[in-house]
């Protein structure tokens, strides 16, 4: 990741992003205005908001769907939107931290 | 061998493909343009390149097949002409920024509208602040020259920007002129390997291009470009003086003709150059001490060779093919006017925006501008600094 106060002639040329994977190192959590929660007693695993998060911020273990990376999750309402059996809701950010 | 033969500017041009033999061509028809890669294209077809031709369906789709292919690791080149440039715009921008080498031939045609197909250098000197290095050449011989060295400017390790061939619409690209082709091998070891960096193929080493780039990081890219810019200054004098070894032609960053004891100079781009030669050589024959200075590159602009060039002259008349609306003149004249300024030239100079649409400018128009420098010369005023050459009243 380049240091954030580099000068020009220390940067990649042209805005290119030469090392792989250091979308890890740049948090889009604080973006969020909605957090996502899910009922496990509701969960299928199906994985499907796995699938379709655009963030790879489902947290999956031993093929279960345990809960969010909130570090990176835009609060998008992806997962929420395609669960088909309704197992994940959208909170207001405020009204989650409060919980 | 080098062989003579005649051609117009897109055949010329047509042919220094077929040598350079690019990996990607993403082209779209425009006029004056269309013969260029209609050319090429059956060079594709007849197996004598190796190059993917993609046949896009706009010409925004054929610069950002252009940047994709360039970004993935080729060599790429593509034409086009006024409203198909205008129609690229905003991948024009994206192309310098991602630092692409493309090879660009824009054969000058006038920006609609009213519609017009025929040559002025609105379209080209619209995407002046593009990021693009800009040469504008005046006959086939120049195009083809131009399309070759462009290659090696836009692809040095210390560029890497795209580049723009410039010659004018019809005049040039439809004219029959005599023009030296180089020998295959010749112009295959000038241009030599194409040498990708950070390509989007190179799987062992990943890398994206065009991510979002904010506050934080843009000016410091910004930067960047200029000073692949700063590089091309050198560079381009460096590729040029390499052809001239090689195959004899010279070329720099302007042309002067009679120019060192003129004390009358104008200048101009692209082929009215070769008519105002003419009327450079009468005038002369008349005992006026008048000069002219073609200038080749535009992007970079080399503001200080062009002042030292112009500096002890009396007065200097600008042709520009082009307005700004609403500006003081011409983007030659401004730029012009700008680095006398900048370098403290004294001289007294005029605009004179001509040719539009592909209006004729005659050597009678021409021998005009000339009196009225001399004009200028003998009474020290400037009645008018910009003229519109040959408009009815």
């Amino acid at each position: 990741m380049v240091n954030p106060n580099a000068g020009w002639k220390e940067i990649p040329w042209g805005g290119k992003i030469v090392e792989a994977g250091n979308a890890r190192e740049y948090e889009t959590g604080s973006w969020r205005a909605q957090q996502p929660v899910v009922d496990q007693e509701t969960c299928i695993n199906c994985l499907e908001c796995w699938v379709f998060c655009p963030d790879v911020s489902i947290d999956v273990k031993d093929g279960e769907m345990v809960g969010f990376h909130l570090r990176f999750c835009k609060g998008c309402g992806i997962c929420a939107s395609i669960c088909p059996v309704e197992a994940i809701t959208m909170v207001a950010e405020a009204e989650a931290e409060g919980s | 061998m080098s062989r003579f033969e005649a051609m117009d500017g897109n055949a010329a041009t047509a042919e220094a493909m077929r040598q350079i033999n690019p990996d990607v061509v993403p082209a779209y028809p425009i006029t004056p343009q269309t013969s260029t890669v209609q050319t090429f294209s059956q060079f594709v077809a007849d197996g004598e390149v190796d190059t993917e031709f993609i046949r896009v369906e706009s010409e925004h789709s054929a610069m950002a097949a252009c940047i994709g292919a360039s970004a993935a690791g080729g060599r790429v080149m593509t034409a086009t002409s006024a409203n198909g440039l205008a129609l690229m715009w905003e991948m024009v921008y994206i192309a310098a920024s991602n630092r692409t080498p493309i090879v660009m031939t824009v054969v000058n045609r006038a920006l609609s509208g009213p519609i017009n197909i025929h040559c002025d250098h609105s379209d080209s000197m619209g995407a002046r602040d593009a990021g693009w290095i800009q040469l504008f050449g005046e006959n086939p011989q120049e195009g083809y020259d131009n399309c070759i060295q462009a290659v090696r400017i836009a692809e040095h390790e210390d560029v890497l920007l795209p580049v723009m061939s410039m010659y004018d619409g019809f005049i040039t690209s439809h004219g029959l002129e005599r023009v030296q082709i180089e020998d295959d091998g010749a112009i295959k070891d000038f241009v030599g390997p194409f040498t990708a960096h950070e390509a989007l193929l190179d799987v062992d080493h990943p890398v994206t291009y065009g991510p979002l780039d904010f506050y934080d990081f843009y000016m410091e890219h910004k930067r960047q470009q200029v000073e692949g810019m700063k590089h091309a200054r050198r560079v381009i004098l460096e590729v040029a003086a390499d052809f001239e070894k090689r195959f004899g032609r010279h070329y720099g960053f302007f042309d002067g003709y009679r120019l060192d004891d003129a004390e009358l100079a104008l200048v101009v781009l692209s082929s009215t150059a070769g008519t105002a030669r003419s009327v450079v050589d009468d005038l002369r024959s008349q005992g006026l001490k008048v000069g002219l200075l073609k200038p080749r590159v535009f992007r970079p602009f080399p503001a200080e060779e062009l002042a030292d060039a112009l500096r002890d002259k009396a007065v200097v008349g600008v042709m520009d093919r082009s307005d700004s609306f609403g500006a003081l003149g011409g983007p030659l004249f401004m730029e012009l006017s700008a680095a006398f300024k900048i370098h403290d030239v004294p001289a007294k100079t005029v605009d004179y925006v001509f040719g539009l649409g592909g209006r004729d400018t005659t050597p009678d128009q021409i021998e005009s501008v000339f009196r009225d420098l001399a004009g200028i010369a003998e009474t020290g005023k400037i009645q008018q600094p910009v003229t519109y050459l040959g408009v009815r009243e």
